[in-house]
């Protein structure tokens, strides 16, 4: 595995109690900028939840989170979630067009986008100009995401965070997405990373996996290594998953 | 009227009771209960009221609507108990209706400063306050359920908590509106309202009932404006917490 220069975010013993449960359990490492970086596992091993912790929609118990080597108390909660964007498994739009979805994140901040720059955003996420003028709920899955991974784009996040945008498509919109995630890492060199349960993908397009079990992270490795992983557990989630 | 005359109209309520009976609706011992309390709660205000009226004192009359604010208050705050600090904010909600109906009904004489002006009219404030109160309260913790993926997509897109509730905010104010503006409409087509019903029964001009009524009403309408709006705006903040996320553990979201 190659070694981090700059980590985007550093994780050091971070634990998180719900309802006095414990849903994460000293969780450290390293995210690698301008890499894609999978959180796989089974359901309810807490990958959204630390995924969420990255910009803060949810905060660690203990621990200490860094982002690009700041304290992420440090930041404002506001500026943070712009610059750690993130992309939610549902998917919600808000009443109204693509475009009024679109520039929601500039709405927020008393602003407007101009069409040229919602083209240009829909042109990256594989859609064309005449969906800024459609009902944004009357969109499918795929379009959803794409729309969805857009309007987080707008507000130039550096780290996008993807919570299971896949898992309510079809096997081709599935793959269309895949390579849309792989050209906005090209394209606009932001960290990404993606909690999937969807375990060929995460080796198909990321650098690096964290596999996680039980609010545990049990292994962190490269993505062409995890086959090749002498846990005895890994194996066993695998095989499980994997035909 | 007097007690005998009063006690014929029991009758009024064996119906219901032989209904359930008949039926097997078991609404018996419901029935029972409601028309005791009824009796026992209106006859003790009758007395208070009585001795208030009698003495006519400031006191009192401060007395008796910080009663009703209380009374109000206890019933309204179960509905908001995941909101933190619910019965002050109910509370300095109710005090505030009523400061403001007062101040414009006494303040500009439209009625005089007594105690049988001033006390049955804040009753017919605080209480409509009451009902808003509650209503919105069910209301906004429903939208907020139902709404919750699009309160965290604005919080994640760098909203403040102020803009990722503020359609659940305007919804439940709305909602919570609507039943007073909606029966204003239809009043008097349809059924005479309580107030100017009883003052034409008491041998009232009925176009000075009428008049009353129409204070009522509109005193209603600001009532319901304030009640709904100042506690939406006194509840939303202690809903998120420092860190400008959603307590979820206050509610049941339904993803």
């Amino acid at each position: 595995m190659n070694p981090i220069n700059q980590p985007a975010i550093c994780f050091e013993n971070v634990y998180f109690t719900s309802n006095k449960q414990q849903i994460l359990e000293n969780i450290s490492g390293k995210i690698a900028e301008a890499k894609i970086t999978a959180f796989v596992g089974p359901s309810g091993a807490g990958k959204s939840t630390l995924l969420k912790m990255c910009n803060r929609l949810i905060s660690q118990t203990s621990g200490k989170i860094e982002v690009f080597n700041q304290p992420i108390e440090q930041f404002n909660p506001i500026e943070l979630r712009r610059e750690v964007g993130i992309s939610l498994q549902s998917a919600p739009m808000i009443n109204g067009t693509v475009f009024d979805n679109l520039n929601l994140p500039k709405k927020l901040q008393q602003a407007t986008l101009s069409t040229r720059d919602a083209i240009t955003i829909l042109k990256d996420v594989g859609l064309d100009e005449t969906f800024l003028k459609k009902d944004a709920k009357n969109l499918s899955g795929g379009q959803k995401q794409r729309v969805s991974i857009a309007r987080t784009l707008i507000n130039k996040s550096k780290i996008l965070l993807l919570d299971e945008i896949t898992s309510a498509l079809d096997p081709t919109a599935t793959k269309e997405i895949e390579q849309l995630i792989l050209s906005l890492n090209k394209k606009y060199n932001v960290t990404i990373i993606l909690v999937t349960h969807n375990i060929e993908q995460a080796i198909a397009i990321s650098d690096e996996i964290w596999v996680l079990m039980n609010g545990s992270l049990i292994e962190i490795c490269a993505s062409n290594q995890l086959k090749n992983s002498s846990n005895p557990q890994i194996q066993q989630f695998l095989s499980g998953v994997l035909k | 009227m007097t007690f005998t005359t009063l006690a014929i109209t029991l009758l009024f309520v064996l119906v219901p009771l032989l209904l359930s009976k008949a039926l097997n609706l078991n609404l018996g011992k419901d029935t029972i209960i409601a028309t005791v309390r009824s009796i026992i709660q209106l006859l003790i205000v009758g007395y208070i009221l009585k001795f208030v009226f009698e003495g006519n004192q400031l006191i009192y009359i401060l007395l008796m609507i910080a009663l009703m604010i209380v009374a109000a208050t206890l019933n309204a705050r179960k509905k908001g108990e995941s909101i933190s600090g619910i019965t002050w904010k109910i509370a300095l909600t109710l005090l505030t209706v009523e400061i403001i109906t007062m101040t414009v009904l006494v303040g500009f004489q439209v009625i005089p400063p007594t105690a049988q002006y001033v006390i049955p009219l804040s009753g017919m404030a605080i209480g409509n306050a009451m009902v808003l109160s509650i209503l919105f309260l069910n209301r906004f913790k429903a939208e907020i359920e139902a709404y919750s993926d699009e309160v965290e997509l604005i919080l994640s897109l760098g909203g403040t908590p102020k803009q990722a509730i503020h359609r659940q905010l305007i919804a439940a104010i709305k909602a919570s509106m609507i039943p007073t503006i909606e029966s204003q409409k239809t009043i008097g087509l349809v059924q005479l309202p309580g107030m100017m019903s009883g003052q034409i029964i008491a041998g009232a001009d009925p176009l000075q009932a009428v008049q009353f009524q129409l204070l009522v009403l509109f005193m209603l309408l600001s009532s319901a404006a304030i009640s709904s709006v100042l506690l939406g705006f006194l509840s939303y903040p202690t809903l998120f917490n420092q860190q400008m996320q959603l307590i979820k553990e206050k509610f049941n979201p339904e993803n």
